[in-house]
């Protein structure tokens, strides 16, 4: 592993200063050729980012084929390492270039080299030398995003030659056949200091086409987007998103607000361009090119079954699309006729149909193609699917259903049948927890009580995924505004998760406000490139490399580092738990991630206010603190060999956020604090509670782990990507976790009886993954289980005990109110990692505690998680009433994220400022600074 | 497809059938009655004349069939929408072969026709509400829910939502369209109830009308170009109360039909006929 990961280190070097001539490409072309290098694979770099540029270029002015091909000129030129046998165009001289690859060393060289320029030939190397070059591992994640489109072979190189040729300057002379012969005779060495990695985007638009453009390695979503629609003329862009897939072939909308290297998964580059919000009524939108834009979704839903129609409807659209495509019906032309054949316009398109497509065709004359796309979308925006997302799903007795998200609501779909309806106005609340998926209804004029309807996802990735797109799909359709970013508040609900584009409403009134001529563009033919079901381009390389290197050989690699870093931790595991497989990181995690923070509220309060902070920081071992990222992931996979594996993979690769639950009150702006809750509803949610208590009691005990122990080890996860990030930023935080409880009081402030993790019962407190948990929770515990007193006893409580495989922890999980649905508690096998945990409290003086053992009756509690890119703060409130006080708590966990040399103290000073400015009328009572260091092998 | 709503109630023709002899004695009913077929026939052609004079519709008539006690009854045995007609499979296994006839007339029209094949699915076209925007299926005695799937599937083009049917035959037997986006319900709390979860699943909205009788809600509408709404309902001697509520609708021409005789074998106004519009077909 040593030796790996020192020459991944020397990748990075290098890739950085390949990106530094990413900079300025083309300044850079004429000196840097000079420039000889003994590597031949900056050469090929420098040529490739030529090509990409010259790509970009073309397509912008032309069509089709000829943009995809400027990808491909890299690949000629290191044939040693690609030629896949099935390619005939290979050459056999380039196929025996393969023979080299076992040659290790070489070839991770290689491969590290083109981190920034990613080539198909990269992936194809790995997938060679797989077994033995983890240190690829990352170079191949960006590899397995460079997808480019593979045309016959023949073209390339002619497309290559032509290339060569017009950057015949640069290589003196040299003709394209020697660009493709001779990179690895003559490389060229870059000199130039490294500023911004750039990474090659490549985007799937709706005309079939491929965009194809740099983006700075750090990119957000937003900037790629916007290159798009900028690419695409298009002003109307908020209908509009990109999508990726993650490594379960699952498409993601990519997250404008954050890099979008932390989103994809396999740093797989690829993207499309779709609709994410159907405008209800086409005809408002203002420009054609949005509709014309709409039409092409729409004709790709339609064709691949997504839009189901009928068989009148079909021809009918698809008549429109001729009419706007060839315009008017001529029947001397034979060309429509065939062309109909090769038109995707149905899924079961036959004969009859296409007949009955020229027949209507005919009865379009003299419509203009704009013309004709507003009647395809007049037509398409009344079928009953028109802008429904669907979710597969089941319902609490396992049927299976399908939940639609829609401009109107949530639908309900067994087969093709509606069976309910959950329109926005009418759900209060929308949450998921692990694979779960609550929406919590308000009740019926006849109705009393509000009431919670749950379904089951199939992982808790597809429960976070349904609702997120709920999430963005009322505020799209239904607000004015987006509600305004959380992280600025204290007190907030849900994720920190929000919509952060524009509503509809604001979209139009920016459509409104376009003052432009209608900008041309050119129509091109339904007969695109083929694709597969859901829109990405189908290339049949690209598949071959993403089953390689995206799915399987990845982790593979990823495992193989891990087992190398923490065997000791890992094989400790599966001795105890034999089924953790460290080698199927995909199982679906049964990750149990509850958040229960309390928080206590005092209006005429005797009780002091307190604020928890506790800080967290794993010392990584030094070696460790350079981590790259793969090493990061193999602490993350020692931390979650299995379990979480699943929920690792979010995390890590993607969202900030990584909470398994969530909350979005869609009616109720963000900005609400307490939730009013009434008398009769807190007596229902009580009883639930209570139920669930006991069930909870009863069922889960089966030496299932507590669930904030998978949570923690996804926060690790989430550090560790933290760290990455944060690396180039110079680093601000290291691993950092810190608990904050904020008391309220409107008097004066006694003491509070604190719970450290070591006054845990628990004991152990030897998992990092406990780490969470163990403070969140420890405050929460009951009396029973330490003695302590207890910040807010009376309230309804769901308390779990479970005993994990190894990690001798016993946690108590209290459920806040909302909680009475979320019955499962269990998660199994635990992952082992060593860890020293260190844990600082400090205390405000304060008079009685609340140990009194008066018990309060619950009035109100809540949780509350926000995100922000270093930090995830959760945030629990508690009112409770207590001897005619009520009394609410804040307690706040905040977890930082970061570099190991972060300033703990100034972090833990600015946390507790934080907290004291947003809540300047409660008192900050506790900080418990948590620490934790993970024990390096010593194991071993 | 094209235009939904401007088409709503734009009928060309109708296909209705004769009344067997048989219907006094053998057609199913849900309590015991005296059927006067003399005066059940009577009615009918009475029905059959507003159907092709005031509404000016091409009336196809099929023959009685004795051995088919209710084959009267013609739009359980098909659902028409557009130029697609599905022949369903009644839920009453005597009237299953009251859909022969019945697909033999729409073909003869050049409908798109799909038959119910599944051995599992039972639909009757009396349990389907089709609004101009959507279905709504009655989940009945007759209709279950693999008829409502199968129905889904030929009008893909709609949302098709079911409904559960608690009180009475079908799901028109207590509402029926009385206009574009206007329900007409009965006051019954089932019907309340059936109305209530139709617009709960409905994206879109509807005006309801609620009548005082259950079955008085069940009028056929008929939008005519030249004479604008038109709603055919029971007469005044069968449920005066009701009529007064629909005399509430302005704009409309209400033409009262006797059905006194169909309706103790369960039969409604909109039971006796399909109604097809050919015009708007493609």
């Amino acid at each position: 592993m040593t030796t790996e990961v020192s020459s991944e280190t020397e990748v990075k070097e290098k890739a950085e200063e390949s990106a530094a001539q990413l900079d300025q490409p083309e300044k850079a072309t004429e000196e840097t050729q000079e420039e000889v290098i003994t590597e031949g694979e900056e050469k090929e770099k420098e040529e490739k980012e030529k090509e990409k540029e010259e790509k970009e270029k073309e397509g912008k002015e032309g069509k089709g084929i000829s943009k995809f091909l400027p990808t491909w000129l890299k690949k000629p030129k290191s044939q040693a390492q690609e030629a896949p046998p099935s390619e005939e165009a290979i050459s056999a001289g380039q196929q025996e270039g393969e023979g080299p690859v076992p040659e290790v060393n070489g070839h991770t060289e290689e491969v590290e080299e083109k981190e920034t320029v990613k080539s198909e030939q990269v992936k194809e190397t790995e997938a060679e030398s797989h077994s033995n070059a983890s240190a690829d591992t990352e170079p191949a994640k960006e590899e397995s995003a460079e997808k480019s489109p593979e045309r016959s072979q023949e073209t390339k190189e002619e497309q290559v030659e032509e290339k060569e040729g017009k950057e015949g300057g640069l290589r003196g002379g040299g003709g394209g056949v020697e660009g493709q012969t001779s990179i690895f005779q003559s490389p060229l060495r870059l000199v130039r200091k490294a500023k911004m990695k750039l990474v090659v985007c490549q985007v799937a638009l709706l005309d079939g086409t491929d965009f194809t453009c740099e983006v700075e390695k750090r990119a957000k979503g937003q900037y790629l987007f916007f290159k798009v629609c900028e690419h695409l003329n298009l002003l109307e862009k908020d209908y509009f998103g990109l999508t990726y897939k993650d490594n379960h072939e699952q498409k993601c909308w990519l997250d404008p607000m954050k890099e979008i290297k932390r989103q994809i998964r396999s740093n797989n580059w690829q993207f499309s361009f779709n609709v994410k919000f159907y405008p209800p009524d086409p005809s408002l939108l203002s420009e054609d090119i949005t509709r014309y834009l709409l039409c092409l979704q729409l004709r790709e839903d339609v064709a691949t079954g997504r839009l189901p129609c009928s068989f009148v409807t079909h021809a009918l659209l698809g008549s429109y699309t001729l009419q706007a495509e060839f315009g008017d019906y001529d029947p001397d032309q034979p060309r429509p006729l065939d062309y109909i054949n090769q038109l995707n316009i149905a899924p079961s398109q036959n004969r009859e149909m296409e007949e009955k497509i020229f027949e209507l065709h005919k009865s379009h004359r003299g419509m203009t193609p704009a013309q004709a796309d507003t009647q395809f979308l007049e037509n398409a925006k009344k079928l009953s699917m028109y802008g429904v997302d669907l979710h597969p799903a089941k319902d609490s007795e396992g049927v299976d259903l399908m939940l639609g998200v829609c401009a109107n609501g949530l639908l309900v779909y067994k087969d093709r049948l509606r069976i309910n309806r959950f329109a926005w106005p009418k759900i209060l609340k929308i949450s998921y927890k692990r694979n779960n998926f609550y929406i919590k209804i308000r009740p019926g004029e006849t109705e009393q009580f509000e009431s919670t309807v749950g379904f089951k996802l199939q992982n808790h990735r597809s429960a976070k995924k349904l609702w997120k797109v709920c999430v963005e799909n009322h505020s799209f359709y239904r607000l004015n505004a987006p509600e305004p970013p959380t992280k600025a508040r204290f007190l907030t609900l849900g994720s920190k998760f929000r919509y952060s584009g524009r509503t509809q409403a604001q979209t139009r009134l920016a459509s409104s406000l376009i003052d432009r001529p209608s900008p041309t563009f050119e129509r091109t033919s339904s007969k695109r490139i083929s694709r597969s079901v859901d829109g990405a381009p189908m290339i049949s390389i690209t598949d071959v490399e993403r089953d390689t290197a995206e799915n399987g050989r990845e982790h593979r690699l990823d495992l193989h580092s891990d087992s190398k870093i923490n065997a000791p931790s890992a094989e400790a595991a599966a001795a105890d738990c034999t089924s953790s497989d460290t080698k199927e990181p995909t199982k679906t995690a049964d990750v149990e991630i509850e958040e229960t923070i309390v928080v206590q509220e005092v209006s005429k309060a005797t009780q002091p206010a307190l604020v928890t902070v506790a800080v967290d920081s794993p010392a990584i071992p030094p070696a460790k603190q350079e981590t790259r990222e793969q090493e990061v992931k193999v602490q993350e996979e020692a931390v979650v060999p299995k379990e979480a594996a699943t929920a690792k993979q979010e995390s890590v690769s993607s969202e900030s956020e990584s909470e398994d639950e969530a909350e979005y009150h869609p009616n109720v702006s963000a900005s609400t604090h307490m939730p009013e809750v009434k008398e009769e509803e807190e007596e229902e949610d009580k009883v639930e509670e209570d139920k669930m208590a006991d069930e909870n009691m009863s069922a889960p005990v089966v030496a299932s782990l507590p669930v904030e122990i998978t949570k923690a080890a996804e926060d690790v996860c989430k550090k560790e990507e933290e760290s990455k990030r944060e690396e180039g930023q110079g680093g601000v935080k290291r691993n950092a976790e810190k608990e904050m409880e904020v008391g309220r009081e409107s008097e004066e402030s006694t003491e509070e009886p604190m719970m450290t993790p070591e006054e845990v019962p628990n004991g152990v407190a030897l998992a990092e993954d406990a780490v969470i948990g163990l403070v969140g929770h420890a405050e929460k515990q009951e009396p029973k289980m330490n003695g302590e007193t207890l910040l807010v006893e009376p309230r309804p409580q769901v308390i779990c005990c479970s005993e994990p495989p190894v990690v001798k922890t016993e946690m108590v999980t209290i459920s806040d109110t909302f909680a009475a649905q979320k019955t499962e508690i269990a998660t199994k096998e635990v992952p082992i990692v060593h860890t020293e945990t260190k844990t600082i409290t400090y205390e405000a003086a304060q008079l009685d505690g609340n140990g009194d053992g008066e018990p309060g009756v619950l009035m109100t509690a809540q949780t509350i998680t926000s995100e922000s890119l270093c930090t995830t703060t959760t945030t629990h409130i508690t009112k409770t009433l207590k001897g005619g006080l009520s009394e609410t708590r804040i307690e706040k966990r905040i977890v930082i994220t970061g570099d190991c040399d972060i300033d703990h103290d100034q972090a833990l000073a600015q946390a507790i400022k934080e907290a004291k400015e947003q809540h300047p009328d409660m008192s900050v009572t506790r900080v418990v600074v948590h620490k934790e260091t993970e024990l390096a092998e010593e194991e071993d | 497809m094209a235009s939904r709503i401007a088409d709503f109630g734009r009928y060309t023709h109708a296909i209705v059938r004769g009344i067997p002899a048989s219907l006094a004695k053998e057609a199913l009913r849900s309590c015991p009655s005296e059927v006067d077929v003399v005066q059940a026939r009577r009615e009918h052609e009475k029905y059959q004349e507003i159907l092709r004079t005031t509404f000016g519709l091409e009336v196809v008539e099929l023959p009685a069939d004795e051995s088919l006690p209710d084959c009267v009854f013609v739009e359980d045995a098909a659902v028409v929408c557009g130029d697609t007609a599905l022949i369903t499979r009644p839920g009453a296994e005597s009237r299953r072969g009251e859909t022969k006839a019945m697909k033999e007339a729409l073909e003869a029209l050049n409908m798109n026709v799909v038959e119910m094949t599944d051995e599992n699915a039972t639909l009757d076209g009396g349990d389907v509400l089709f609004t101009g925007q959507e279905f709504f299926v009655g989940l009945s005695k007759r209709t279950n829910q693999r008829g409502a799937e199968i129905l889904a599937d030929v009008f893909k083009d709609y949302a098709v939502s079911t409904v559960p049917v608690q009180q009475g035959l079908h799901l028109k037997s207590f509402c029926s369209m009385g206009g574009p986006g206007l329900i007409l319900v009965g006051s019954s709390e089932p019907a309340q109830k059936a109305l209530k979860i139709m617009q709960q699943m409905s994206d879109h909205r509807y005006d309801k009308l609620v009548v005082p009788d259950d079955l008085a809600a069940n009028c056929i509408y008929v939008n005519l170009p030249d004479k604008g709404h038109m709603l055919l309902h029971s007469t005044a001697e069968m449920f005066p109360e009701s009529l007064k509520v629909l005399e509430q609708l302005k704009d409309y021409t209400l033409i009262a039909a006797s059905n006194k005789e169909k309706t103790k074998v369960d039969g409604a106004l909109t039971c006796c006929s399909v109604l097809i519009n050919k015009k708007a077909n493609m």
